[in-house]
């Protein structure tokens, strides 16, 4: 069986030893945000993920949502799990007080997340997207639509989705046909036809609140023609709730996340209010789009995180074989096939990469608060730079680790990983869609080398840069970090090199750029990890030999792990770029 | 009608123990601490006749190191209005905890104080009984039903063999069993609240009692390893060897 355990020791590492989270209580509107309410927070989260989600996350994927007469179930026992959830108020911890959140760090909000995420991740679809939807009729909407929709999308009575995708058209979305017609009197009709809506239709709350981006009559073609309207299930009436008219026409049958209901959504002439200007619904949905992508990054996290505790069990437990350099536990009829060399590179690799991505989105989880709340304006702008860099990173990275992650554990498990009873396999199928949506992986890598290189001549990029810098001129003198940080220094002196070839090079040819694009995405990923990773070392260091030595001890092994067997990827990456687009485009296309 | 509750903060029950190399305890050092489970039941009881309109205030207290003022704050998510933490970092054994507790209620006055029937760290079962005895008040053990009536509750006990139901004179003590009730999980708001409730800081000195260890622990062990069980071809075979081998009949 799949094997879960909130890691709170690790969180308190991240939050309390490693990045000093104490700091954000001292930023005006977090002044609640004590450690004292992370660790309080994180406990009773543990217990609602361990206890509530995790028991019916095998049996949800078994039975799955179904679909009769336009009705959506989700799997048994859901609803009871979304009463408790909701009831706990964990639907608002970070939505804004003023519509009835908690207001609590985006940081913290990241770790419930993950954990949420580790142990059923397709429950965390409801919630996900409601928080979504949230934050987009929040940045957006009137102040009348706010007052009517966020308190109960705060509370989890009301659930939200984003509807986007059309059959034709996912990533390229200026090619949407679902049209808005203005009736005269602030509202408007949606007419057309939305795929893989996720929540779009389901038994867990009274009413379902979809954002739905249609073209108006006049729009001007292409992306900069589509507007961003509420559509919910149901309307005021006169004697109570009245149907809207939109329907679920079908769901999905798919390969993960399979509680999780993905909809086809009919709008037929349904009512809708405009959330934002007309014509700017692309760029409002960037907004809830942007937590989104780190709320999918935190997904393959948390799947990862499951795979990595199950597969760690599983290698201490299962009797394979002889160490090759001699029996280590006689008293057994084999040993663990945790003694095995390749048995300890598959789990080094998962918990490395878990861990440094973890730190990864924990820091920047820190940095989103910071931009919303630091009182320097300076500082703030510093952090949404920051934020707004790593995004795609994190969705990327992140997802594309928890995929490879959960592979790598269902190999630890060898062939009982491939069998449906003990969960492996399931963690494959689910982490893999974190890859897809959202935004492809392909996509998140052209938005950081097409958009967030060149923003501001470069200032993004240099919110990363000048700290990192300072902190490997820092360390290097150090003797005790000097084994891992100066092949970080090597590999961070080969990114900004790489990043001014590509920044040239795609001036000229915007093909250069994006043939370049995943490699350096990963480039970029690596190296921050392996920064991270140092500052995990420098932290740990001095603990070694006290009360938790062992945690500080694995810590270390795993930090040189990475540095060693991990960081090295760059060097492939970079001869890939260097190699330029050449390779990639030169090929006719009917040679295919 | 004031309930008092004592919580203890105990490895959690999910830690594998692990006793010490030395053999002078259990490992405790970087183990996850909680609130001890029977104790959960008792907090939660306390709440739901908070929530009943029986109670009027709900009191927490807790003995033991700064960390037992976490379990307190748990219990003041979980409802509790306020917390006493009598702090100590020596080991205090059930009737130092008793006599700390019938001081506590010397101050406090309350009608009914809930407790865990026992801790699962020592799974001792003696501070309700003894802090009965101290006080002179009568006791429920071992509850799965309290039912409040005017001036009296009538406690279900679990008792070997079935249940028992006892009319207890308040005030009284009642130790919790494990059908008693389902603890709730904390809220988010709650625990939000739980940080502006209010705990008071005491010591044994401040109140008086003397907590010196009257037990003294020579060395913990682990248990001895299980033996395989054997398969037996019949009923014959299985009494003589219940009454010869085992020789527990
Ligand atoms: C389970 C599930 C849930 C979903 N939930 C939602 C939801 O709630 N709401 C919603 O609106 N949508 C949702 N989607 C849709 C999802 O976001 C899209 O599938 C995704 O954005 C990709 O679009 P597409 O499928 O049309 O692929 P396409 O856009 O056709 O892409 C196909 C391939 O081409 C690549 N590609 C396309 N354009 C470019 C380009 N310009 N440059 C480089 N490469 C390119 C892509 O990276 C991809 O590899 C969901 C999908 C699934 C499967």
């Amino acid at each position: 069986m799949a094997t879960y355990k909130a890691p709170l020791r690790e969180y308190k590492f991240m939050l309390h030893e490693l990045f000093g989270v104490e700091e954000v209580s001292t930023w005006p509107g977090l002044e609640d945000a004590t450690p004292e309410i992370f660790d309080a927070v994180l406990e009773e989260a543990a217990k609602i993920c361990e206890d509530v989600l995790f028991p019916i996350n095998r049996s949800g994927d078994e039975e799955g949502c179904t679909f009769e007469n336009g009705v959506v179930r989700t799997p048994k026992g859901f609803k009871e799990a979304y009463d408790a959830f909701r009831e706990g108020g964990w639907t608002s911890l970070s939505a804004h007080p003023e519509y009835g959140g908690q207001g609590l760090p985006h940081v913290l909000s990241f770790l419930v997340e993950e954990m949420i995420c580790s142990t059923n991740m397709s429950f965390g679809m409801y919630p996900g997207l409601t928080g979504g939807a949230y934050n987009a009729i929040a940045a957006h909407a009137s102040d009348e639509l706010k007052q009517k929709y966020l308190p109960k999308m705060a509370s989890g009575e009301w659930s939200g989705t984003m509807n986007l995708t059309e059959p034709h058209c996912g990533t390229d979305l200026g090619l949407i046909r679902t049209k808005a017609v203005p009736v005269g009197d602030g509202t408007y009709k949606i007419t057309g036809t939305k795929i893989f809506i996720s929540a779009g239709e389901h038994d867990l709350t009274e009413n379902i609140i979809h954002l739905v981006l249609a073209k108006l009559p006049d729009a001007p073609p292409g992306p900069r023609g589509i507007s961003l309207f509420i559509v919910p299930k149901y309307l005021d009436g006169d004697g109570g709730p009245k149907r809207n008219s939109l329907a679920c026409g079908s769901i999905e049958h798919k390969m993960g996340i399979k509680a999780s209901s993905t909809c086809v959504m009919n709008f037929d002439e349904a009512t809708g209010w405009l959330c934002g200007e007309a014509h700017k619904g692309l760029r409002a949905m960037f907004t809830m789009m942007n937590t989104a992508r780190l709320g999918v990054g935190i997904q393959g996290l948390g799947v990862a995180e499951t795979s990595y505790q199950s597969a760690r069990a599983y290698a201490q437990d299962r009797l394979q074989g002889r160490a090759l350099t001699g029996t280590k536990y006689p008293e057994k009829p084999a040993d663990p096939i945790l003694v095995h060399p390749d048995v300890r590179r598959m789990l080094l690799t998962m918990k490395s990469q878990v861990e440094g991505g973890r730190a990864l989105a924990v820091w920047i989880g820190k940095e989103i608060d910071k931009s919303k709340h630091h009182p320097d304006p300076a500082e703030r702008e510093a952090a949404d730079d920051l934020v707004a860099l790593i995004t795609p990173i994190i969705k990327s990275f992140l997802t594309d680790m928890g995929s490879e992650t959960c592979n790598t554990g269902m190999q630890v498990f060898g062939g009982h990983g491939y069998i449906r009873e003990w969960g492996m396999e399931q963690l494959v199928r689910d982490a893999r869609i974190a890859q897809i949506y959202e935004g492809t992986n392909g996509i998140q890598a052209l938005d950081l080398v097409g958009r967030k290189m060149p923003m501001h001549m470069g200032r993004l990029l240099r919110r990363f840069f000048h700290p990192v810098d300072a902190y490997i001129k820092e360390a290097s003198v150090k003797p005790e970090l000097q084994e891992f940080i100066l092949p970080v220094a090597k590999a961070f002196a080969r990114l900004q090199q790489i990043t001014g070839f590509i920044a040239q090079k795609g001036m000229s040819n915007p093909d250069e750029a994006g043939a370049a694009a995943t490699e350096y995405l990963r480039f970029f990923a690596l190296v921050a990890i392996g920064y991270l990773w140092t500052r995990m070392v420098e932290v740990s260091l001095p603990k070694v030999d006290g009360d938790d030595g062992l945690f500080y001890r694995g810590k270390i092994a795993t930090a040189r792990f990475f540095i060693t067997r991990i960081l090295p990827q760059t060097n492939a990456h970079a001869a890939a770029i260097m190699a330029g687009a050449k390779p990639v485009m030169e090929m006719e296309d009917a040679a295919f | 009608m004031k309930v008092l509750v004592a919580v203890k903060r105990v490895v959690d029950y999910n830690v594998k123990i692990r006793v010490k190399a030395d053999k002078t305890g259990v490992e405790t050092a970087n183990v996850k601490f909680s609130m001890n489970p029977f104790d959960e039941i008792a907090v939660e009881q306390a709440v739901r006749l908070k929530e009943a309109g029986t109670a009027t205030e709900v009191v927490v207290v807790s003995i033991g190191p700064a960390q037992a003022q976490e379990t307190i704050r748990t219990a003041l998510a979980m409802g509790a209005d306020r917390g006493i933490h009598v702090q100590t970092d020596a080991e205090v054994q059930p009737l130092a905890v008793a006599k700390l507790l019938k001081a506590i209620v010397a101050n406090e006055n309350p009608t009914l104080v809930i407790v865990g029937k026992q801790a699962i760290d020592d799974d001792c079962s003696q501070t309700g009984q003894m802090l009965a005895a101290l006080l002179g008040w009568s006791q429920g053990t071992f509850a799965s039903k309290v039912d409040l009536k005017d001036g009296t509750v009538a406690v279900t006990r679990e008792v070997d063999g079935g249940l028992e139901t006892v009319d207890l004179k308040l005030p009284a003590i009642v130790t919790t069993d494990l059908r008693l009730n389902e603890p709730r999980y904390a809220s988010l708001p709650n625990i939000m609240k739980a940080k502006k409730k209010p705990i008071d800081a005491t010591t044994a000195e401040a109140l008086g009692v003397d907590i010196a260890s009257r037990l003294i622990t020579l060395k913990v062990e682990e248990p001895a390893k299980r033996q395989g069980g054997k398969k037996v071809g019949s009923i014959a075979e299985l009494v003589d060897k219940l009454k010869n081998e085992a020789r527990v009949i």
